[in-house]
């Protein structure tokens, strides 16, 4: 499809703006100047709108598509939280507005959805303290790592290491890195589990702090939680959880109550706010009461008249990890989608979850290995090691599946598997849907017992086949510099 | 009711395909240890989409919106064309991931790349990423760059850049080895050489604002060749609407450019989410953090987008990253797209010809108030500063009142400037709005 830019002709508009009503004009000498124009095409309204339609059609969606992307919790976003999310009182009010002398109080419905929705995830997770400033999960991670470094240099402890296991998110030790922290990486048992052997002679007191997600990437369990909590504290450490699978446990298992000290969560998993093709998200970071002086400013309180107001006097804090109070619309989306469902409703979200990924496990192991095949909770992983033995690798069948009008699993993750196929289906599929991708998942792989060479062809019904990745990075053409037809030449 | 298609019998059928014949759900978590379940899970019960719309429909009503804003400090109002919000609405954008799988997210991909380009052209530079967070995040991401590029551990800091961002940066690197110079705001040309003072053979990046804080414009170029003597990089964090007339990062000899992308078509909604945006040199192009989408071939020769330099990132190289991002702002970014897409070359020009007259035509009336001194020396863009007989919080409060956003109380950053509210103006404000406001501020300082 042609570029916006190739689109573009001279004296064309796609905005009538207002004429100039003052007859004051403002100057601006010649030097401080841009020499040329801003080369953004110009382009009627209806070109921008079937320009941009057209586009939307060669993406795969939940709402159009099955997405059993594992660990990304791909589960159908409501539409009424998005009309309540785009309300001007939400959509117009100016982040500076509370620090204006009497503009808090014009804000207070707004600081009261921060306080209440905070209230919430702190009984979802079992934690005393929710800040909603990390504006992905990622972030909350930093900002959770940030936390266990002011709290250890306040404590004036030495501690250089952050714990991860092999299993873990690429997410975490970037995070635990760029937070100033050195990683050691503990591997998993045959169980998938971190090995506890491996877990005791890594801990000592120069670590900082353990994380963990549990369930982890296999959607397995740790049986031994208490017992790294314990050893963990034992040694002066934290305890971190990645909340990216909590979408397996609400109702059942609460972070705070297994020993954690610091968990994020993904609103835009777990609690059904969009992705949007990689962004916004949220990642909330709550903690236990003992951290609540290092949490980052401003802290939405409640005063003695049951107003709220923002409190930026936290000597301790950790400073400002968002302009404001995170990404506001988002959380508004999550709080609205906590109120509907309700205690019975998140605690079905998770038992339907992991009802479907069991389902989908159940179905699946005759034709696909499955590594660790204990009981997953809602997402596991399938290796696709012996179909690459006839050639057909991860990344084909992942082209077969979008072929079928699927998105496919993440693959090649988590990296302890071979050929790795993590599946989450999500609670909001029908049965149908399962069964469907289940009779699609056996005709692959009768496929790549009879007919390997076929794969190449996948997927021949979109609008690219297989796009040169190692052309992308070596050429590197990453905006169009023409007027005219050529990028990607 | 949690959008579950399964009905009970749907349900019972499939617990016993996987071995559970009592239909008790709770079976599923029997692997949990019974002493490891949840102690409490005190959720208030579901209520129906009418009574959830309601309610957030009466938290709605407590907030005042509306007001005639005449704050700033980075953050604006600008006009939203309706086309914008229709198109990020198609939920084949919006219930989209990451554009891992190419085939399937073309859609995405191709908006992304063009987006970059827009950005490129925006700001003259050769390579954008995805986005990132917030302008913020987005400065501290450059700060880092710089550091990584250069291999050296300090960074020169001017006062004019805004003050959030100047606090987020000392958080972000608070347990890091990063010395740091703060480069004091002044109202003079003095300010280079206090900057050149510290300028040194261990200097990663200066890093400065156009328009700064105070809605000040200037040309940085000098600072960049100074800069550039001493194997520094010069980092820009500037306001993309502004760039309709001003002089691009890249003719300043920039390196690094990051703002916040706010202004093109995303709302104020009280913070977020926004859009961090990065450009930079193209020699720093395997450095940046971020997504990053590159045009290629296909297998049948046709032209496609992919995520490109990916052994950049967290997911491949894990702590050895360039940045722990991982989930950005994509969906905003694509609201600045079509934005720019919508305005266009001309547009963009006029919207910002439209600031700054109207701006212009603020300072004219608000300078005739009495002992209100409206600070001149400076070029300004679309925000300015001015001196009040008395502390501005009072006035504040009065403008409220009239349903008028005066201002940001610069006191509330710089103990020195207790007495100056700064003041901005964007092309919705009518000369209609201007004169109510300058006649309220008449009225709360003199009568």
């Amino acid at each position: 499809m042609e570029l916006i830019f190739e689109k573009s002709r001279d004296g064309r508009h796609g905005v009538k703006l207002p004429d100039k009503d003052v007859p004051a004009e403002g100057r601006v000498p010649a030097r401080l100047r841009r020499e040329k124009d801003a080369e953004l095409p110009s382009v009627s309204e209806p070109e921008v709108v079937r320009h941009f339609t057209n586009l939307s059609k060669m993406n795969f969606g939940v709402d159009s598509n099955f997405y059993p992307l594992g660990s990304c919790t791909m589960k159908y976003n409501p539409k009424f939280t998005e009309k309540i999310a785009s309300s001007e009182h939400f959509a117009d009010l100016h982040p500076l507005q509370p620090q204006l002398i009497m503009g808090g109080m014009l804000t207070q419905g707004a600081l009261e959805i921060i306080s209440n929705l905070e209230k919430l995830l702190c009984e979802i997770t079992g934690m005393d303290v929710f800040t909603t400033h990390p504006m992905a999960g990622a972030h909350g991670e930093l900002t959770g790592v940030m936390l266990m470094a002011a709290y250890h240099r306040h404590k004036g402890n030495a501690k250089k290491f952050i714990l991860i296991p092999d299993s873990g998110h690429g997410t975490n030790p970037a995070s635990a890195a760029i937070a100033g922290y050195r990683i050691k990486t503990v591997s998993s048992d045959s169980n998938g589990v971190m090995d506890l052997e491996e877990f005791r002679r890594k801990i000592d007191d120069e670590v900082a702090g353990v994380m963990l997600t549990c369930p982890n990437t296999l959607g397995v369990f740790n049986p031994h939680i208490s017992e790294i909590c314990d050893l963990t504290h034992e040694a002066g450490g934290l305890m971190y959880y990645d909340g990216a699978n909590l979408n397996a446990i609400m109702g059942k298992v609460r972070p705070g109550d297994l020993g954690f000290d610091i968990v994020h969560l993904n609103l835009h998993k777990t609690f059904a706010t969009p992705h949007g093709g990689g962004g916004p998200g949220a990642g909330p970071v709550g903690v236990k009461e003992y951290l609540e002086p290092f949490m980052p400013v401003s802290r939405v309180v409640r005063r003695k008249d049951g107003t709220f107001a923002l409190d930026y006097d936290k000597p301790l804090s950790v400073g400002y990890i968002s302009p404001f109070y995170g990404n506001f619309s988002v959380l508004v989306k999550a709080y609205a989608y906590i109120m509907l469902l309700g205690k019975e409703g998140l605690v079905e979200a998770s038992e339907n979850a992991v009802l479907n990924a069991n389902y989908l496990k159940e179905k699946l192991k005759k034709d696909y290995e499955i590594p660790y095949d204990s009981n997953c909770l809602h997402e596991f992983v399938v290796s696709a090691a012996k179909q690459a033995e006839k050639g057909v690798k991860a990344l084909d069948i992942a082209k077969a599946l979008i072929n079928e009008g699927i998105h496919p699993p993440t693959v090649y993750f988590p990296l302890i598997v071979k050929e790795a196929m993590m599946i989450e289906p999500t609670e909001t599929e029908s049965r149908e849907t399962l069964d469907s991708f289940v009779d699609i998942m056996k005709n692959i792989a009768r496929m790549a017992e009879r007919d390997p060479g076929k794969f190449a062809d996948f997927p021949a019904n979109m609008p690219v086949k297989r796009p040169d990745e190692v052309k992308a990075a070596r050429d590197m053409d990453l905006a169009f510099t023409g007027t005219e037809k050529g990028a990607g030449g | 009711m949690s959008y579950i298609p399964h009905s009970q019998k749907d349900r019972e059928e499939m617990l016993r395909e996987i071995g559970i014949s009592s239909g008790n759900m709770d079976e599923l978590f029997k692997g949990i240890p019974e002493d490891l379940r949840a102690r409490s899970f005190s959720i208030p019960s579901g209520r129906s989409e009418y009574e959830v719309m309601e309610h957030l429909k009466e938290l709605a009503d407590r907030n005042t919106t509306g007001l005639v804003n005449f704050v700033g400090g980075g953050f604006y109002d600008h006009y939203i064309p309706a086309a914008v919000d229709a198109l990020v609405s198609r939920s084949e954008f919006y219930t989209a991931y990451t554009p891992y799988q190419p085939e399937a997210s073309q859609g995405t991909l191709q908006a992304i790349y063009e987006y970059q380009s827009c950005i490129c052209r925006l700001t003259g530079m050769d390579v954008s990423n995805a986005s990132l967070y917030d302008g913020g995040t987005a400065l501290y991401e450059a700060a880092m760059l710089a550091i990584r590029a250069t291999g050296r551990n300090k960074i020169i800091m001017d006062g004019g850049v805004n003050p959030i961002y100047r606090k987020m940066m000392y958080s972000y690197t608070s347990n890091l080895n990063i010395e740091f110079v703060d480069i004091p705001v002044t109202r003079d040309r003095d300010y280079r050489e206090k900057i050149y003072a510290h300028l040194d053979a261990e200097t990663a990046a200066v890093i400065l604002q156009n328009p700064n804080f105070f809605g000040t414009i200037d040309d940085h170029t000098d600072i960049s060749e100074k800069c550039h003597e001493k194997g520094a990089l010069v980092i820009s964090s500037v306001y993309p609407i502004s760039l309709g007339i001003l002089k691009t990062p890249r003719e300043m000899d920039v390196d690094i450019t990051t703002g916040e992308g706010q202004s093109l078509g995303i709302p104020l909604s009280f913070g977020g989410p926004y859009l961090g945006f990065m450009a930079a040199k193209k020699e720093l192009a395997r450095k940046m953090p971020g997504r990053i989408v590159g045009a290629t071939r296909d297998a049948e020769g046709r032209r496609g987008f992919v995520l490109t330099l990916q052994t950049r990132e967290q997911h491949i190289r894990r702590e050895k990253a360039s940045s722990n991002i991982c989930s950005n702002e994509a969906l905003c970014a694509l609201r600045a797209l079509i934005y720019m897409s919508l305005i266009g070359k001309e547009g963009l020009k006029k919207v910002a010809r439209l600031c700054l007259d109207k701006t212009e035509y603020a300072r004219e009336r608000i300078s005739g108030i009495r002992d209100v001194e409206v600070k001149k020396e400076w070029p300004t863009f679309n925000e300015f500063v001015v001196k009040l007989p008395r502390n501005p919080n009072e006035v504040i409060g009065k403008l409220i009142n009239k349903g008028i956003a005066a201002g940001f109380p610069l006191g509330r950053y710089y103990s020195s400037m207790e007495d100056y509210l700064l003041i901005a103006v964007t092309e919705k404000r009518t000369k209609r709005d201007i004169a109510i406001f300058s006649d309220a501020l008449e009225a709360a300082l003199w009568s």
